[in-house]
This record gives structure tokens, sequence and C-alpha cells, in this order.
């Protein structure tokens, strides 16, 4: 097959993209794959770990074909996996708005939106099949906004000018998710899915060079197993937890997905991070989490600081002549709906100007004065209830009556294990979906296109292209008695004990946050090359330090949560050191990634698209000390590189 | 502030467990609830102590993942609030504050104050779904929701299946569960052609994981964290009731 979107300096890159035009490339592709016939089906056994809507909608679509599932996820429940937590929305190209949208141009917003750093050929078949996705949830019972006449409501999102984001109140993920959730809870029932809640991934085992298994412990009872099937797929979210303070749920960790990149599958962009404009600011040092607001409300939300430096006044007692609306400002035509990495750039450029507002000088205003004096109040409570409660829970003031305070932090990884356009990885068998690989968002994330590719991903991507592999390769019967499985249950069993043997004085928490909080001075918002080099320094040493003097009380057997958590934050450090290498690698700004060296004299991200138009895809090297670099070019035929404006 | 925490321990399902008694200090108000055990447990690590185990996940009260009883009431004093989105200026300096795991029969504790809510998932694999196979539905807008229909079904569907209406109540009833995902999906026309086969399905799972019947004390609506109305439980005897008098499908 030809590979005219992807050339690669090394033969395992292969992006395996159809060539021909854009809008028939999936539908040849589909063409060229095998098929298994229905009765075959039933011999194979996929294993899924992760049930968030990657995960949840693969297990139950390849189940109902059915293939025999296993699923895997580490909270109590299918149901509770981050995608949950999702709040604004799920884009989908379906022009229901009559407002100009189509898949062109939900494709065209997308690569723009990631700053040109994506493959035109994944984006196309995204915005292809995200009106399928909104048929499906519709159906499984997903109760999206509607009009008055019964037919379905659509919002504005950041980085486009139509209405094609569907929402379902600001609970949007949560009722996605549970309607992925119901149709993998069918299949359970059927006994078509086997479900094994609080089950950790720890490897991946390969058998002939081909994915053929996992080890997992089980966090109730400790006990470290191997399973044995024909693939697996990987749906482990994102890795924003690196940085301790993060929009992230507690438990969201990149050690599946870590395990896998030291067993070969290459890791894509790890400096690739979005930081949410739109967040409660950080109260002090007890912080675990940080919370998100929904983009869905600067739609209505007007983003301003004072016009005067330091101005310590309540908001209510400055004139609207001495605000600085700076997002309308400096970007008139899309305004407060500019995109998340310019917006986040914004509030820290006005910040570190010495305008911010709140503790520290560290937010903006989120303002909906004139919203709720234009629709009244019980519109806004209508469009936003729940978001202005969770707001005033937190902070004890209520954005009925005053700005919200908001300020940027870690939302959501664009970087992720490398696949190519069948979502395979560089282990062949071993796919990754949703958060988890890099495709799809190239260098910024738009808001409301993470679920459109988690479901994307594992309700119409993954069924057909598990198949090529599947009828494509010669996959010998394996079961957990051989010697790669026994193997591998022995070194995650070592690793678990080594945590415990440590016996030092500092706990998993305070590493962890001592992590974060360097990741975030070095390789967050804005980053240099003296900050990076000094931030490798520092995640070193303390990665030294974590091996010495960590302290997990308890035993390896049973229920140990400090236990879990230590094994996570070691695979961290690791990646935070790769983060820090991508960084330093990537000499040009785009997207989330800002290199200060590398910007025009407004301020704005400057690319280099002679020298850095690629995938920077990272190999461990053998002896498991480095890494090697592999590029994908990436090729528009279809798209002009342009400077990204949103002027 | 300085508080006095009492809190049940237990190794694991089968042993016995009891209260243990811990002073904290520098608790501060903007502190959520579960950030303040964090500052227990780090200082119990220090010790050299196991820390507490305690189920949660997003910290922002939407996974369903946090539990605890908290001086009697499932997820604490607040009103439509989970633990995890209860803060510590709730309480006052010197306060002493019991945390227990929620108790039911059919929730039995795994370790200190996790519980095992799988019950939930058995019932919803029992029927909590619409059968939709991936890639057959007609285009989303060709069947019209009325609004107050789809407003109705998304009331009920923002049930985080925490579990917190089974410890509130004196009969350890499931119905707000149950009845909540049986309204959810009764109310949408795409929910209809199961509906009998759902209610029926459901109840009786609920009744085979060993939760108690509803007596109208309506305990759990005031204890859920996401407010949603036992109308839902009255929706449900009349899905079931339905459903038991119509001719079998």
């Amino acid at each position: 097959m030809s590979t005219p979107t992807a050339s690669a300096t090394n033969s395992r890159l292969d992006a395996k993209c159809p060539s021909g035009p854009l809008a028939e490339r999936w539908d040849k592709h589909r063409f060229e794959l095998k098929l298994i016939n229905p009765a075959n089906k039933r011999k194979f056994h996929v294993l899924v770990v992760g049930t968030g809507l990657a995960g949840a909608s693969a297990a139950s679509t390849l189940a109902d074909l059915g293939y025999q599932v296993s699923a895997f996820c580490i909270q109590d429940s299918a149901r509770r996996a981050h995608s949950i937590a999702a709040q604004g929305g799920i884009n989908a190209a379906k022009n229901y708005q009559n407002d100009g949208d189509s898949v062109r141009r939900l494709f065209y917003d997308t690569i723009k939106g990631g700053d040109f750093r994506a493959r035109e050929s994944n984006v196309y078949r995204l915005a292809q099949v995200s009106g399928n996705i909104i048929d499906q949830c519709t159906a499984l019972g997903v109760p999206f906004a509607r009009e008055y006449g019964g037919l379905l409501a659509n919002r504005s999102f950041g980085g486009a000018q139509v209405s094609r984001t569907f929402y379902a109140r600001g609970q949007t993920g949560q009722q996605l998710l549970l309607g992925a959730y119901s149709a993998l809870m069918r299949q359970v029932g059927s006994g078509r899915v086997k479900m094994f809640p609080r089950h950790e991934m720890l490897d991946l085992v390969l058998v002939e060079g081909v994915a053929r298994g996992i080890v997992t412990r089980d966090l109730v009872s400790g006990e470290i197993e191997s399973f044995a099937g024909d693939a697996v797929l990987l749906c482990t979210g994102g890795y924003g937890n690196v940085f301790y303070l993060s929009t992230n749920a507690q438990n969201c960790n990149v050690t599946a997905a870590w395990r896998a990149h030291l067993r070969g599958a290459y890791f894509a962009n790890p400096c690739f991070t979005q930081i949410h404009p739109t967040c409660i600011p950080v109260s002090g040092d007890h912080q675990s989490k940080l919370t998100l607001m929904s983009e869905s409300l600067r739609n209505d939300g007007r983003v301003w600081v004072p016009k005067a430096q330091g101005d310590q006044r309540p908001p209510g007692q400055i004139p609207e002549a001495e605000r600085d609306y700076y997002l309308e400002r400096r970007y008139p035509s899309f305004g407060n709906l500019a995109p998340r990495d310019i917006a986040s750039r914004a509030a820290k450029e006005r910040c570190d100007a010495g305008f911010g507002v709140g503790a520290g000088g560290r937010a903006v205003f989120l303002d909906f004065g004139d919203a709720i004096q234009r629709d009244g109040v019980e519109a806004i409570r209508a469009r936003y209830g729940n978001l202005f409660e969770m707001y005033e829970r937190i902070t004890a003031e209520d954005p009925y009556q005053q700005p919200m305070r908001i300020s940027p932090a870690v939302h959501y990884t664009m970087g992720g294990l490398w696949v190519d356009y069948n979502l395979e990885s560089t282990v062949p068998g071993l796919f990754v979906l949703g958060e988890a690989n890099f495709s799809d968002h190239g260098a910024n994330r738009l808001g409301a296109s993470a679920l459109m590719q988690g479901l994307a991903d594992g309700y119409f991507i993954i069924p057909y292209t598990l198949g090529g592999h599947l009828a494509g390769r010669k996959l010998p019967k394996v079961d957990s008695s051989r010697a790669e499985f026994r193997e591998a249950v022995e070194a995650a069993r070592e690793r678990t004990r080594r945590w415990l043997s440590i016996r030092g004085k500092r706990s998993v928490r305070s590493f962890h946050r001592e992590l974060g909080l360097t990741m975030w001075d070095h390789c967050g918002m804005a980053r240099t090359r003296d900050g990076l080099l000094a931030g490798l320094a520092k995640v070193t040493a303390l990665k030294d330090e974590f091996h010495r003097d960590l302290c997990v009380q308890g035993t390896s057997e049973g229920l140990n949560q400090s236990l879990e958590h230590a094994g996570r934050v070691a695979d961290f450090f690791e990646l935070g050191e790769l983060m820090i290498r991508d960084a330093l690698q990537r000499e040009e700004s785009c997207g989330g990634h800002f290199r200060e060296e590398h910007q025009t004299k407004d301020g704005e991200a400057r690319r280099d698209d002679a020298n850095f138009c690629y995938v920077a895809a990272w190999e461990r090297d053998s002896a498991g000390t480095g890494w090697q670099m592999h590029r994908e070019a990436l090729n528009f035929e279809n798209v002009q590189l342009a400077t990204r404006s949103y002027a | 502030m300085h508080l006095t925490l009492h809190i049940w321990r237990q190794q694991n399902a089968t042993s016995a467990g009891g209260f243990e008694t811990y002073r904290v200090d520098d608790v501060l108000p903007e502190m959520s609830f579960l950030e303040m055990l964090d500052v227990l447990n780090e200082r119990l690590t220090r010790e050299g102590r196991e820390p507490v185990a305690f189920d949660h996940d997003c910290r922002e009260g939407i996974c369903g993942m946090c539990s605890l009883v908290i001086n009697g009431a499932p997820h604490g004093p607040d009103r439509a609030t989970t633990t995890c989105q209860l803060h510590m200026r709730r309480f006052h300096d010197g306060e002493t504050i019991y945390i227990e795991p929620f108790r039911a029969t059919a929730f039995p504790v795994l370790k200190d104050l996790v519980v095992d809510r799988s019950a939930f998932d058995r019932i919803l694999a029992a029927g909590g779904f619409i059968t939709a196979r991936t890639g057959s539905p007609p285009d989303a807008n060709s069947v019209p929701v009325p609004k107050v229909d789809a407003d109705l079904a998304m009331d009920a569907a923002a049930c985080i299946g925490c579990g917190a209406c089974v410890a509130a109540c004196k009969n350890a009833a499931a119905m707000l569960f149950v009845g909540a995902k049986v309204s959810h999906l009764a109310l949408l026309p795409q929910g209809k052609p199961e509906r009998r086969r759902r209610a029926l399905q459901m109840v009786q799972q609920m009744d085979a994981e060993g939760f108690g019947g509803c007596t109208n004390e309506r305990e759990c609506e005031a204890a859920c964290p996401k407010g949603i109305s036992v109308a839902n439980i009255a929706r449900l005897n009349r899905e079931y009731l339905w459903a038991s008098l119509a001719d079998p499908e």
C-alpha cells in the first residue's frame, strides 16, 4: 500500500494511510481490510484495558460483533472512568443548524486547531464518522439537550465559528459514558464480555513480537496474574497527572501505556500537553486536584482583567471602561471562544504582566453579568446551573452575583502511544484508542473533540481495523502458562515488592507533588531551553531520591492504595524525562507547546514547518537508559499550511 | 482547625472492624474532606502506620467513586454534595467527626472505608440498557423527543451510582438507583421497546442482590448528591406493575 501522507525514517513508522482523494480513503481502506466470518469471530479473544469512552465503546461493539472480550478497569465499576467528567459537549458535523458546517469544515477546524501537527487522513476520517456517533448515542438513550420541537440542540465551542457541539447539560461526558457503559453491561449480562474491575495493567506480554497478553494486579486481593488474548486494546487515557495537579481524576496514570512503551511501542509527541484556560484557581499546598469550568461557559461568559496593574478592587466596583476584555481585543473574530492554548497563554501573559486578580494575581475574571442581563438568570441557570453550583461549592462565591475567578490548568494530553491509520502501535497486535494514542489532535485539541475521538475510535474504527490484524496474521494459540507470561508476572511482582522494600522516609504523594511542580515550572505553559535542561536535572535527581527514600506502608497482599500510587509515580518520572527531551528537540512553538525562543513580536506561537513538520516518535533503547527518536513526516495535500490566526 | 476523627478501620472483608481515633491539626477551611484525609494519611505514612483506605477518583462530584458516612450521613451534612465536594469550612475548630463506610448487606466492606458496590453493575447488566447495535441507528433527529421528556430523562440520568441512597435507607433499598435508570430509559422513545422486560429484570436482580424494600421514608432522596427525586421510585413502581400485569411478551 502506498503511503502518501507519511514517509518515515524507520520502516516501522509506516502510518498505512490509504492513498487517493481524502473523502474516499476510509471507504477504500475498509474495503481493503480483511473480514472475519461471523462464526470465526468467537474464536478470537480481545483484551480491552480501560473502560472510558474508547474502551467501553470498543468492548461493547466488538462483543456485539461476536468476539470474546475481556475488559479491565482500575475503578470499582466501568462507569467511573474519567471520561465521565467531561462537561461541555461533543462535536459532530451534522450541520443541523444550517450554519455552514460540513465534514470538510470540521476536518479543517481540527487540523488548524491542532496547529498543523496531525495526520490529514486520520482527522478527515474522524470528521466523517462524527455524525454516526450522535446517532448511536441517541439510540442508546443519551439524553442530549433538545429544542422545544424535540430536535437536538447545539452550542459553540472554541476554535469554531459554527454551532456543532451536542451536549447534555454540563455532564456530556457522563451521559456519553453511561451510554457506552450500558452497552457494555448488556454484553456482560449476555456473557460476551467478562469484566474485571479493580484490576490494574502492569505489563504487556509479547509472544514472537506480537502483543498477546497483559499482566494485571487485582487491587483488592493484590494477586498478580496474566491474561492471554489475540489482540490488546489500550484505552487507558492520558498522562496529565504527571503534573500532579490537573483536571484528571486521582487514579489517572500512564502505567499501562508506559509499560507498553518499554515493550516496544513508540511514544509520540509527549510534550504536546493541553492547558485549559478556565479552571478554579489553586487555593493552597493541600490541593489534590484542579476543577475545570467547562469551555462552554465562554459561550456566554466574557473574560477580562482590570486595565490597571494590581487593581485589587472587587470586580463589581471596576467600571466598564477600566476593564480589559483581552480575548475580544486580541482575537476579535473568535473573541472569548479562542482555542484553549491561545486563551491560556493570553491569561498567562496578562498575569505575568501584573494584571491578574485573586490570590497571587494568577487568575482572571470570567464574567456572566452581560449574559444574565441579556437572557435572565433562569436562562443562564438552565445552561450552566451545575457548573455554577460546583464553583460555589469549592470557592464559596456566587457566580450569579460576581464573576468567576479562573486560571489555566493541565487538562489533556495530545501526545501518546504512536499508532498508524489502523490505530495499531509499533507493537503488532497492540492497538491504542482515545486519549492514550497521539493521533488526531496535533499540538492542541479543540474543545468537545476528545469525546468525539474516543467514541469514533471505539464504535467506528477499531471494529474494522482489528479484523485486519486478526485475519491478516498467523496467530498461534498461546496461553498464560508460556514462559513469556511467567517472566512478565514475576517481573511485575518484583517491581511491586521493590516499592515496599525501600523503607525510606518520604511518601509517594510528596514525591508526586514535587515532580508535578517541577514539570509545571519547567515543561508547562511556556518552555525555554535553559528551563528544560534545569528541569531535566531536577527530575533525574528526584527520581534517584524516589528510588532511595520512598516510604510505602502495608503489604503487597490486599488493598494498598499507596502501593498502587508508587508504581504509577515511578512511571511518571520516566515519562517526565521523555516529555522534557521531546520539548527540547522541538525548536518551534506550536499549539500547546510554546517555546519562548520561538514567538512573534505579538507573543504568538511561531511554527517552523521547514524543520518540524513531523511527529516525533520515541523508541526506548534496548539498554533501557535512553531513547531514539524517529520522525514521521506530516504531508499536507488538502490544506494549506498557514499561520494559525484567530484574530 | 483541629479535629478529632473516629474512623472505621477494617483490614479486609473477613476481619472484624472497629473505630480508631485520630487527631488532625493544620486543617484549612478551603480543603475538601478528602484532602483532609490526605493530610491524615501523609502523617500516618510518616509515622510508620498504614494509611486509611477510601475510594475516590474524580474529586469533582461526578464519578461516584467516593462514599463515606460522615457523622451518620452518607456524603456528609451538605445537601446535594458528594464527599469529595464537601469542604472543611462546613466544620468548626475542635469538632469531632465519625467516619464510616456505607453500610448495607449488598455492599460488603473490602477494607477500612472501601465497600464493594458491584451489585449495582449486576443490576444494570440485567436490563439497564437499550439494545442498539453499533452502526444500525437512524439519524438522531429522525425521532423527535419532547423537551420536557428529555429534561426529565436527564434529571434521572444524572445518577452517579454512588450508593448513598442505599446507605441512607434503613432497609438498604436500591429503589432510587433502579428507579432513576428505569425512568431515564422509559421516558425516551428509544427506550420504550424494552421497558417491560427492563423493569422486571432489574427489580428481580435488585432483590437477588439482597437490597431491601422501599417503605417511603425518602431518606434516599435527602442523601442523594445529585438530587434524584423519589418521583422516580413512583415511576419504577408504575413500570413494574404495568409490566407485571401485561401479557407476557
